[in-house]
């Protein structure tokens, strides 16, 4: 059997073969990988899969989630690049100001990883109003700059924000594993970042709801933990159904021991958002 | 290795001798070991659930990838539920909340599994696992928090690269989302314990790209069966 002829072949009629792979070297890569791994036996059936793995679903789907979530990112990078260094930033201890530098260094890369691999089908930057303003830069976030712990309760609610998201396009990813596994890698990346800020919120205590302390690295039911009346319906967006203790059909809620209360199964596991959740979500502070 | 022996169900006691010994003496032709992931690919599969000289078989396809889950969901939890049962010396208030928060996930996720696989392929689930926790000082605050980061930096990794093993039919993408739903919170866990033992260490895992990284199941299981004495038989995985 030979790859090479059937790929040029497929190319008569499709130019586009080697783009619906991950690239023309990555398919030989892989097929020399399988063929010094297993019995041959097993290649006809790796070579469907890798077909049908390009043609199952067309590069624009992928590149559409991709598209998604460089704009969480480029939203993610800007309110970092941003806030580090500012008036409010300053007044943080240097403990919580290297964090966020790394965070904002980890969104950063994240934008360059997303367009490098989108090439020239990447989208351009918005431009963002972290005010939550639409655009006008007098929305409820409007002083952000000069307020540590308004920047603190912002940047927890686009990490778990981020999270959901990435976590509700896993499936439409599913004809990529290579996107789909990029993706996951930077979704667990997300979360990490999560888990740090609520430390550092839980260590500030500020615009923490007294009924809803003490405020944990994970979601607790459909809990923000953040006290900000003038944006509050829109906070509560990025919880909304993290509340939910039923799994597959499992009720997790005293599993193993009474420990498991419906608090406990609810940060046990963490819930998707679809896209159109999380536009609704992230529209405010897009212009 | 300490082997856990159960018999397999009568229905598919038949089926396994038709092909046992012809699979063991092809596994013995290739050199197989534990970590030849895709020769079983092209093997017989009706065998999913039976204890042969490899240990407990995962199973294949997305059960497999189900008992994989389970396998490391069941040692996380093995190993909070000594933590929290017998505390370190010194354990803090806080470590203590936070310690006991994620021993109460753990349960739930191994908990979670047995019941889903129960639901789905009550033939095909893995039996409990028998721990090795004897390289590891309950007492020592150290030696307890760098294997918890052990623990959940592996659980990171493992789901990220099993993610792209589970179908696209089927049950594939609900399962697929489950173990999303999973993952960020072991990711959680990871950065809390490493802020515990350095804080701001949260996310030192990246890479260049600010990436997360992801493991196949015998890298993983490699790692893991130090802290596993039931032997596991990743062969038919996918892959």
């Amino acid at each position: 059997m030979n790859l090479q002829n059937i790929i040029s072949e497929i190319e008569k009629v499709d130019p586009e073969v080697y783009g619906r792979f991950d690239s023309r070297r990555s398919v030989m890569k892989k097929f020399t990988n399988i063929s010094s791994k297993i019995a041959l036996a097993a290649v006809p059936t790796m070579v469907a899969s890798m077909f049908s793995r390009a043609y199952g679903q067309t590069p624009g789907d992928v590149n559409s989630v991709l598209n998604f979530a460089l704009t969480l990112e480029y939203l993610e990078a800007e309110f970092y690049t941003n806030i580090v260094g500012s008036v409010g930033y300053l007044t943080a201890p240097a403990a919580a100001q290297a964090a966020l530098t790394k965070i904002r260094n980890d969104e950063n890369k994240h934008v360059i990883f997303l367009k490098s691999v989108l090439g020239a089908a990447a989208i351009a930057k918005p431009t963002f109003d972290f005010t939550a303003g639409n655009g006008s830069g007098v929305g409820p976030f409007t002083g952000y700059l000069t307020n540590y712990a308004v920047q603190l309760a912002m940047a927890q609610t686009f990490e778990d924000t981020g999270v959901r998201a990435y976590k509700g396009q896993a499936t439409n990813l599913q004809s990529n594993r290579t996107a789909l596994t990029a993706a996951l890698n930077i979704h667990s990346v997300e979360a990490r970042h999560a888990a740090h800020i609520r430390q550092m919120r839980r260590a500030l205590d500020a615009a923490i709801p007294a009924s809803q302390k003490p405020l944990k690295p994970w979601i607790t039911l459909n809990y923000s933990g953040i006290d900000f009346p003038s944006a509050q319906s829109n906070i509560n967006l990025s919880y909304a159904g993290e509340e939910i203790t039923t799994q597959a059909g499992v009720n997790i809620v005293g599993l193993g021991g009474t420990f498991n209360t419906a608090a406990a199964a609810s940060e046990g596991f963490d819930e998707p958002l679809t896209a159109a959740q999380v536009l609704a979500i992230v529209d405010p502070f897009i212009v | 290795m300490k082997k856990t022996i159960f018999p397999p169900p009568v229905e598919k006691a038949n089926a396994i001798s038709n092909y046992g010994m012809q699979r063991r003496n092809m596994l013995k032709f290739f050199g197989a070991s534990a970590a030849v992931i895709t020769i079983g690919s092209a093997c017989n599969k009706n065998d999913d659930d039976v204890i042969t000289d490899g240990g407990v078989n995962l199973g294949s396809g997305d059960v497999g990838i189900l008992n994989y889950a389970y396998a490391l969901e069941q040692l996380e939890a093995a190993f909070y539920v000594r933590v929290v049962a017998a505390p370190y010396s010194g354990m803090s208030a806080l470590e203590t909340e936070y310690l006991t928060d994620i021993r109460n996930h753990e349960v739930g996720h191994r908990e979670f599994f047995k019941a889903a696989i129960t639901a789905a392929a009550p033939a095909s689930i893995i039996p409990s696992l028998e721990v090795d926790f004897s390289s590891i000082d309950f007492t020592s605050r150290t030696s307890v928090l760098t294997t918890a980061k052990a623990f959940e930096d592996l659980g990171v990794t493992a789901y990220n690269g099993a993610g792209q093993l589970i179908s696209t039919t089927g049950n594939g993408p609900t399962y697929l989302t489950l173990a999303g739903k999973i993952v960020s919170v072991e990711a959680r866990h990871a950065a809390l314990i490493a802020d515990l033992l350095s804080n701001g260490t949260f996310a030192d895992t990246t890479d260049a790209n600010g990436l997360d990284m992801a493991r196949t199941p015998a890298q993983v299981l490699a790692i893991a069966g130090t802290y596993i004495k039931t032997k596991l038989n990743a062969s038919n995985l996918p892959s």
